[in-house]
């Protein structure tokens, strides 16, 4: 009676795979870190703005009526609504309370959901991003494989002065370099804006010649190191073909360094974009934090600082599992992770 | 292989100037098929009416009670007429009878009366500093009782925040959700914090008008807009830098369009002060200053040096007959001599072991002024007065003047946030001061002459009262004017009929139209 229990218990606990106890320990532990990082990017964040120089409730004040018209009556009027004389860390509870139960509150400055706010916002950068990256990645890995071909010949030099060029060139500048040339002068594309189809393109092909750059030298090194390797060489000895060796080892091998180095250059346009929105007037996360931190909206930024965190911790989980997937070194992935 | 490379690239080429060529071609023959495409830098974060920033007024969607023309002369707005009872006390604004919001509801006493309650409920807007009693709906009239007569009241109702919205713009915790108004324009699709179609509100009362859609784009930084017009990409651009607009007037090939505002830049001076209390050392600041450079270099319009507090777009209110203010470096030197100061072995002037050294705050929302601030910084400085300039929010003036560490301050001041000039005066320059005026100083001729205008009992007397007012500040130096301002927007050569509005309450879109197309 005892065996015939304890039986399938035995069998069930033998038909979990290793690979799916190993994600759900590894997706655990990750979830055990964002909520390490939502509770201690947020308190930061509180503490920060609480003691930047100037009175909240001007500030506040400021960013609801606007320059012309903040007078003091105006911010007793915010500081007696929002409770702004309450005790400091009364505040901070009310919002870790509202957290805890998913609710990011209402902006101080437009009374609107911060939830909603922060969506449409995000939902903009992380669009542009997505288009820059694509952008890069497709014109940097080609380039970077072609150089890698030939090292030192004249595609590899030209990349270098492509790479060093891009990174010279301010995004700031270059965004207008290309708006005089496409807008101004050939009148092909909107300069600045939001909400048409081609508005996107001048901003994410501003935000992708930085990172092409990047990402062609990136694929070079790798691509070109790989092509020395002994198991591209054997595989070439035991017959495959030049394309087939490319796709099945050196890509492959490649993918490894590359996953790394896009994810550490993705978390770095999402929160560098600050620039780049400003200029074509896109309506990002960049766009709404600096707002929100002049007006001292501290649920925005507090919001906005928990995305940015957020984002950071999945897309290195993301960055770990995409690579253990493709690295074909370790025999048991868990290793890896 | 290289011919084929060289062909596949002088291809490319061809085929995105013709591109480029359709593109061309299609901005002219499209013309009045397209939506106006209005550009500016206001952003949307609220829709209500108290801090939207006006944008919603100046799209023609929402009205007031009144409304202004570009003289600042009284309209008809939603108030067909107005008047007061004899002692002043009592306001009637009788409503246009036909007029109608957007969602087909009519525009009722009732409406307006409890638009206008939440309105004074908002601290900061310049109904609540009206002394009103009760405002009520009277059959087809809006009634408002007052505590004690108020001569500018049917201005105060001109002012953005007093917008009348239909009930179902409001939402069930009666916050603003969307914006239904009852002007020539309804909001079609509106997408915050920078964008927004319009199309002509069919059943408006007045002329339709000639364009029917409107877009609206908010473009943050004034390079970007400069671009945006550069390129076709709008058809009107508000908010124009000085070098941008003056790179498109010598392109030449847009038009602009120009108004002096009732706007003044401006220098804030703590008068209950220490060192600046003294009214010599106020006038020697104003004498060392070169407001001709400033207004050139800086501003390129040389005409906007300030002479007097007042710009001429202020007719009732600017002096012609008034001794204009100068520079004169070797003045100031002998006022502040006179009042004891000393240059010591740095340079800088010192009187009974204190040192000459004030600190301007100033912020960055107007980019002209942490150059103004620092040009004023230079100029100071020749005369022995070291000039801290904090380059920081807007806010941190009426802050420093509530707490008492302000000492001078540099930003602009619009007179005419209401149509009438008296209702920021007598915010600016009451007996106690204002965030955005007098600090530590009053004038008992001043305030009384104030009072009289606000009062309206002796209008043959009104003049007067103004020029007086006029020359006590220009005498007394409370604020010190350093430049006015013009407005400037670039248009489009097929745009027609674009006046601005020196009251900045709208853009006038509905009386613009597309130019005439000459077909051969």
């Amino acid at each position: 009676m005892t065996f015939s229990t304890a039986k399938p218990r035995a069998l069930a606990r033998r038909a979990v795979p290793p690979a799916v106890a190993t994600t759900a320990m590894v997706l655990g532990r990750r979830a055990a870190q964002a909520a390490g990082v939502v509770l201690l990017g947020s308190t930061a964040c509180f503490a920060i703005v609480q003691s930047l120089p100037g009175d909240i409730a001007f500030r506040i004040a400021a960013g609801r009526y606007g320059y012309d018209q903040v007078t003091a009556a105006s911010a007793e009027s915010v500081r007696a609504e929002l409770g702004l004389d309450r005790p400091v860390w009364l505040q901070l509870v009310d919002w870790l309370a509202g957290l805890a139960s998913f609710d990011l509150g209402n902006s101080l400055v437009t009374g609107a959901s911060v939830a909603g706010e922060l969506g449409i916002h995000l939902a903009s950068s992380l669009q542009l991003a997505a288009a820059a990256l694509v952008l890069a990645l497709i014109v940097g890995t080609t380039a970077g494989a072609l150089a890698a071909a030939r090292p030192g010949g004249v595609l590899d030099r030209l990349t270098i002065v492509w790479v060093s060029a891009a990174r010279a060139l301010p995004p700031f500048l270059l965004g207008l370099v290309l708006i005089l040339l496409f807008s101004v002068h050939l009148g092909v594309l909107p300069a600045a804006g939001h909400g048409e189809a081609n508005n996107i393109v001048l901003p994410a092909v501003t935000l992708s010649v930085g990172l092409s750059g990047l990402f062609a030298r990136v694929t070079r090194d790798a691509v070109a190191q790989i092509r020395q390797s002994d198991y591209v060489r054997f595989a070439a000895t035991k017959g495959l073909g030049s394309w087939l060796v490319f796709l099945r080892h050196i890509c492959r091998n490649t993918g490894v360094t590359l996953i790394a180095y896009v994810g550490v250059q993705v978390l770095v346009l999402v929160e560098g974009v600050v620039v780049v929105e400003s200029l074509f007037a896109w309506p990002g996360l960049g766009h709404a934090l600096v707002h929100a931190i002049f007006w001292r909206d501290i649920p925005m930024i507090q919001a906005a600082a928990l995305a940015l965190a957020l984002i950071v911790v999945a897309m290195n989980t993301v960055v770990d599992f995409a690579t253990a997937a493709v690295d074909p070194r370790p025999r048991h992935k868990e290793a890896v992770l | 292989m290289g011919s084929r490379k060289i062909r596949v690239a002088g291809m490319s080429a061809v085929a995105l100037l013709m591109l480029a060529g359709c593109a061309g071609a299609g901005n002219h023959t499209q013309a009045a098929t397209q939506p106006l495409r209005v550009v500016g830098q206001f952003e949307f974060h609220s829709l209500d009416p108290s801090t939207a920033g006006g944008l919603f007024t100046r799209l023609q969607v929402a009205e007031t009670l009144v409304d202004a023309d570009v003289q600042g002369v009284l309209q008809q707005g939603l108030a067909e007429s107005w008047s007061a009872s004899a002692d002043g006390l009592s306001w009637t604004f009788m409503l246009r009878p036909d007029a109608l919001f957007h969602d087909g509801t009519a525009v009722t006493a009732e409406v307006a009366a409890s638009a206008l309650t939440a309105a004074r409920g908002k601290a900061g807007t310049p109904l609540a500093t009206v002394p009103v009693k009760a405002i009520s709906a009277d059959r087809n009239a809006v009634r408002v009782d007052l505590a004690e007569p108020f001569a500018p009241l049917p201005a105060v109702l001109a002012h953005t925040s007093t917008q009348i919205l239909a009930p179902s713009s409001y939402g069930p915790d009666q916050e603003v959700s969307k914006v239904v108004g009852s002007g020539p324009y309804q909001v079609a699709h509106i997408e915050p914090p920078a964008k927004i179609k319009l199309a002509a509100f069919e059943n408006w009362h007045g002329e339709k008008p000639a364009i029917s859609e409107v877009t609206y784009q908010a473009a943050g930084r004034a390079e970007s807009r400069a671009l945006m017009a550069e390129s076709a990409q709008s058809d009107v651009t508000f908010g124009m830098d000085p070098t941008s607009l003056q790179k498109i007037k010598q392109a030449g090939k847009l038009n602009i369009a120009d108004v002096t505002l009732p706007r003044t830049i401006l220098l804030k001076v703590n008068s209950g002060h220490q060192v600046l209390g003294d009214i010599q050392v106020r006038r020697a600041i104003s004498l060392a200053l070169d407001r001709e450079s400033m207004a050139t270099a800086l501003l390129r319009d040389p005409e906007m040096a300030a002479t007097q507090l007042f710009p001429p777009s202020l007719p009732d209110w600017h002096q012609a007959s008034a001794k204009p203010l100068e520079q004169d470096p070797a003045g100031a030197r002998k006022l502040l001599a006179d009042a004891g100061w000393v240059r010591g072995s740095d340079g800088i002037l010192e009187r009974d072991g204190r040192k000459f050294t004030v600190t301007l705050r100033t912020f960055p929302d107007r980019p002209e002024l942490p150059v103004l601030a620092t040009a004023i910084q230079a100029k100071l400085k020749e005369l022995g007065i070291a000039l801290d300039v904090k380059v920081g929010n807007s806010s941190e003036i009426p802050a420093g003047h509530k707490d008492g560490s302000l000492e001078l301050a540099l930003f602009s001041r619009n007179y005419a946030l209401v149509p009438d000039a008296l209702v920021t005066l007598a915010e600016d320059f009451a007996p106690e001061g204002g965030d955005y005026g007098a600090m530590g100083w009053s004038d008992p001729a001043l305030t009384s002459a104030l009072h009289v205008l606000a009062s309206g009992n002796d209008a043959e007397k009104a003049a007067e009262s103004r020029g007086k007012v006029t020359d006590i500040l220009q005498g007394q130096l409370p604020v010190i004017p350093v430049a006015w301002y013009r407005q400037s927007a670039v248009v489009s050569p097929r745009v027609e009929g674009v006046i601005l509005d020196p009251l900045e309450r709208s853009w006038r879109l509905s009386d613009m139209t597309w130019k005439k197309q000459v077909t051969l």
